[in-house]
């Protein structure tokens, strides 16, 4: 019996194409839809390429003299950071224990820690910010509050998984010398958590870094106030000169970041 | 080593040192590490002090934050309270579609640009800045500067989102270009085909998965994003949340912050399955 | 002198792995355990020390009952035990040093170990013990920088530095290639010549018992069916051990890792 020799090939069945094809069009329509939700005028479109070479013209060059009026707020920014992880680290160490599967007491713990986790994480710096404004005010503390909070999540997410993946092993090693539970903390499981937290600490630091940067639009310290009034004031060699600051003081603080992070194996 | 002998029958030459061991540590001695510790304490209790949050502060913050909670309960859901937040959130969530698409679309040949395999030399160190100067700023920066360019409202949300984008997308494709299996593209050239052969069948099928891939992951990010900008004035959920706490309606802000919470966990939902099926 | 009484070990899920062991050791006779794999070889180890909770019968360690022991009193007698692991157990990010010296941990204050103010005796003698399992000048390194054989030197010199009344030891070579296991045995027997303790060895290789051992105990399925010295280990011995008393022919392909045991050890016999 011969076979019919086959000179057609491709890739996809026919199924498969339409369905393809059908997703194709879906995100299409989800595209077209979403863009005319937004409204846009289009001569702003037009008209935007020309503002931002006027804004970048006027901007340029950026103001040394003001170079030196900024080293406060950025120390401050600093600061806000600095203490808002340490903070964040000091908050989230029970909610870790809580929410962590093997250490959590019972169920309902469990949930809380899991519900704080969620909670904290998935309320933006800018909305905490906002909130502790009301209740202490304008100010630094306000934002170090706000950066503690909003860093809990996260930070004690990933204290739980460090501690949950522990190697037993050097726990019952240490027990096994007689070793108080006191021993046992600081040899069995410090050593073993160690690196975990000092990364966790600095990779969060670097991020509130850039937090902190930003809480200022709404008054709780930092950089950000100074780059809103400059704005309202049209100081635009100024805006320049916050704008590059922000962007070295990011960078080094990724480079320190990583370096200590390096650093702990 | 503090030991010079090592040849066990004869312990005696070595043996005036050997009850003593100095634990070594990552610095480069304990007086660097005893400064290392010193210094970071002092900065810390210096940032404290700069604080200083009085306890006539705190007091009147307790008092303000019993207040604030009072009037915070219950949240304010009324129909009226629902309309409003849904026309910000499908403005937000819209925003983010149309960011992700366009902030994509720039930041493929950025990514390009920034690998260091496929790029020449001049020409990486410009897509490594972009990068870095898009990772650089906060959305928030991107969308104050983004306002006094257009003006308010969501397209000043839309660009500040597209510009922060490259940050994130084209550092990791980056990554992944990087990263490829050359074989395969030298397999193309092998066969004689053109650059745009061997990026279209010897680069883009290693890497086509994971574009997709980080596309939603990045969508989830502008999300959360898109729900903030508003809060300098570029559109979305964050300019009607502003507003509430302009106004005192914090029972209003408070049902804002829980559909936040609510849409984030969504998208985070969905992208997590989504980029579960993709693998 | 170590006195185990009926011993007996149920675990939560139900698995009997102990139905009543009795054993004595003593001197300074190295004592290996066999047996097949879930004859309770491990268990039996780290109830000595209650690492695991025996559920019945009773352990005496010269003159102190282990089994009806307080939690502060088996601290104490733990120091007196020596724990060799499978797997090690060294804490991996901390140097050997530190390692070797937390066999001391029980004997110190809190704030001491905190410190890592360890006596100045106990560090002479730790750099003593390091040399004589063939670790010099390795102090300073970090355990997880070492090799898997230099690893369980510094186990036995931690479990050395105790100054133990007994080596317990399970399964010490299982992580080792063959050259390393037989130097680990060789230095386990010759450390309870000098240090004059006894020393209960869990070990699933048979030829390594036989040649490095004084005495051998076979378990199986939770009870000792063989206790005697290597010689009288004949194949039916090792049958009832290892077939629950099937000869050999009828069993002959059944199983492979009992392969080993028919390489007989030279002047066993």
């Amino acid at each position: 019996m011969a076979v019919e020799p086959r000179t057609s090939w491709t890739k996809y069945d026919r199924k498969t194409k339409i369905l393809r094809m059908l997703g194709v069009l879906v995100a299409a329509v989800v595209a077209v839809l979403a863009w005319r939700a937004l409204h846009v005028r289009y001569t702003f479109v037009a008209n935007a390429a020309r503002n931002l070479r006027d804004l970048l013209g006027r901007m340029y060059p950026p103001n040394p003299s003001y170079a030196v009026e900024i080293v406060p707020p950025l120390v401050e920014t600093m600061n806000i950071a600095i203490l808002g992880t340490g903070l964040a680290i000091f908050l989230s160490l029970p909610i870790a224990y809580l929410g962590a599967e093997n250490t959590t007491p019972n169920a309902i713990t469990y949930a809380i820690g899991k519900f704080l986790i969620v909670g904290t994480r998935s309320v933006n710096v800018i909305i905490w910010a906002l909130f502790f404004i009301i209740i202490f005010g304008t100010g630094a503390l306000a934002g170090v509050l706000a950066v503690a909070f909003r860093s809990i999540g996260f930070v004690s997410k990933l204290l739980a998984e460090g501690i949950e993946e522990i190697d037993p092993g050097q726990v019952a090693a240490i027990r096994a010398v007689g070793g108080s539970p006191f021993d046992v903390v600081v040899y069995g499981i410090v050593p073993q958590v160690k690196p975990t937290f000092v990364s966790v600490a600095t990779y969060r630091w670097d991020i509130n870094v850039r937090e902190a940067t930003i809480i200022g639009f709404v008054g709780a310290g930092g950089i950000g106030a100074s780059l809103d009034a400059s704005i309202d004031f049209f100081q635009w060699s100024n805006v320049l000169t916050i704008l590059i600051a922000m962007l070295g003081v990011v960078l080094v603080s990724e480079g320190v970041s990583a370096y200590l992070r390096g650093k702990t194996r | 080593m503090s030991r010079a002998d090592s040849s066990g029958s004869d312990p005696l030459p070595a043996e005036e040192s050997s009850d003593s061991w100095i634990r070594p540590t990552v610095f480069y001695n304990k007086q660097t590490k005893y400064i290392v510790y010193g210094a970071l304490l002092l900065f810390v209790l210096w940032s404290a002090w700069e604080l200083r949050p009085s306890p006539a502060r705190v007091l009147s913050g307790a008092e303000a934050a019993q207040g604030l909670l009072a009037t915070m309960f219950p949240p304010d859901f009324t129909p009226e309270a629902r309309r409003r937040i849904w026309d910000g959130m499908i403005e937000s969530v819209a925003m983010s579609i149309v960011a992700t698409i366009l902030g994509v679309a720039i930041s493929v040949p950025i990514a390009v640009m920034a690998a260091e395999n496929l790029a020449p030399r001049p020409v990486y160190y410009v897509g490594r800045a972009i990068v870095s100067i898009s990772r650089s700023l906060h959305e928030l920066v991107l969308a104050i500067v983004a306002v006094v360019t257009v003006g308010l409202g969501p397209l000043a949300g839309v660009i500040a989102l597209v510009f922060a984008t490259p940050g994130f997308y084209a550092k990791l494709l980056a990554e992944e270009l990087e990263d490829i299996d050359n074989g395969q593209a030298d397999a193309i050239r092998a066969v004689g085909g053109s650059r745009l052969q061997v990026l279209v069948y010897g680069v883009a099928p290693q890497v086509v998965p994971r574009m997709v891939g980080l596309a939603i992951y990045r969508w989830d990010i502008n999300i959360r994003a898109s729900t903030i900008v508003g809060i300098v004035g570029a559109g979305g959920i964050g300019v009607t949340l502003l507003n509430s706490f302009d106004r005192y309606e914090y029972d209003f802000t408070l049902a804002i912050v829980l559909s936040i919470i609510a849409v984030v966990l969504a998208g985070e939902l969905a992208s997590a399955i989504i980029r579960r099926r993709l693998q | 002198m170590l006195t185990i009484t009926d011993l007996r070990k149920v675990y939560p899920t139900g698995d009997e792995a102990l139905k009543g062991v009795s054993m004595r050791v003593s001197g300074d006779e190295v004592v290996s355990v066999i047996g097949p794999s879930g004859a309770g070889k491990s268990t039996l180890i780290s109830c000595i020390n209650r690492l695991t909770e025996p559920t019945d019968g009773s352990i005496v360690l010269d003159d102190t009952k282990i089994t009806s022991l307080s939690k502060r009193d088996l601290r104490r007698s733990r120091r007196e035990m020596g724990m060799i692991f499978q797997e090690f157990n060294l804490i991996e990010r901390l140097t050997v040093m530190e390692n070797v010296l937390s066999g001391r941990l029980g004997y110190m204050s809190n704030w001491k170990a905190f410190r890592r103010k360890f006596d100045a005796e106990d560090i002479s003698k730790a750099y003593e013990i390091l040399d004589r399992v063939g670790l010099e000048d390795v102090e300073d390194k970090r355990v997880d920088e070492l090799s898997g054989g230099q690893r369980q030197r510094v186990g036995i010199a931690r479990a050395v530095l105790q100054r133990p009344k007994i080596l317990l030891v399970d399964e010490p070579t299982s992580s080792l290639d063959p050259e390393t296991s037989a130097a680990v045995m060789e230095l386990l027997t010759e450390i309870a010549r000098e240090e004059e303790i006894p020393v209960v060895i869990n070990i699933h290789e048979v030829d390594l018992a036989l040649e490095h051992t004084d005495r051998v105990v076979g378990l199986t399925d939770g009870r000792i069916v063989f206790d005697g010295p290597p010689g009288e280990l004949d194949d039916g011995a090792r049958d009832t051990i290892y077939r629950g008393g099937e000869p050999r022919a009828k069993a002959g392909e059944r199983t492979t890792s009992t392969e080993s045991v028919e390489i007989e050890p030279e002047g066993s016999f």
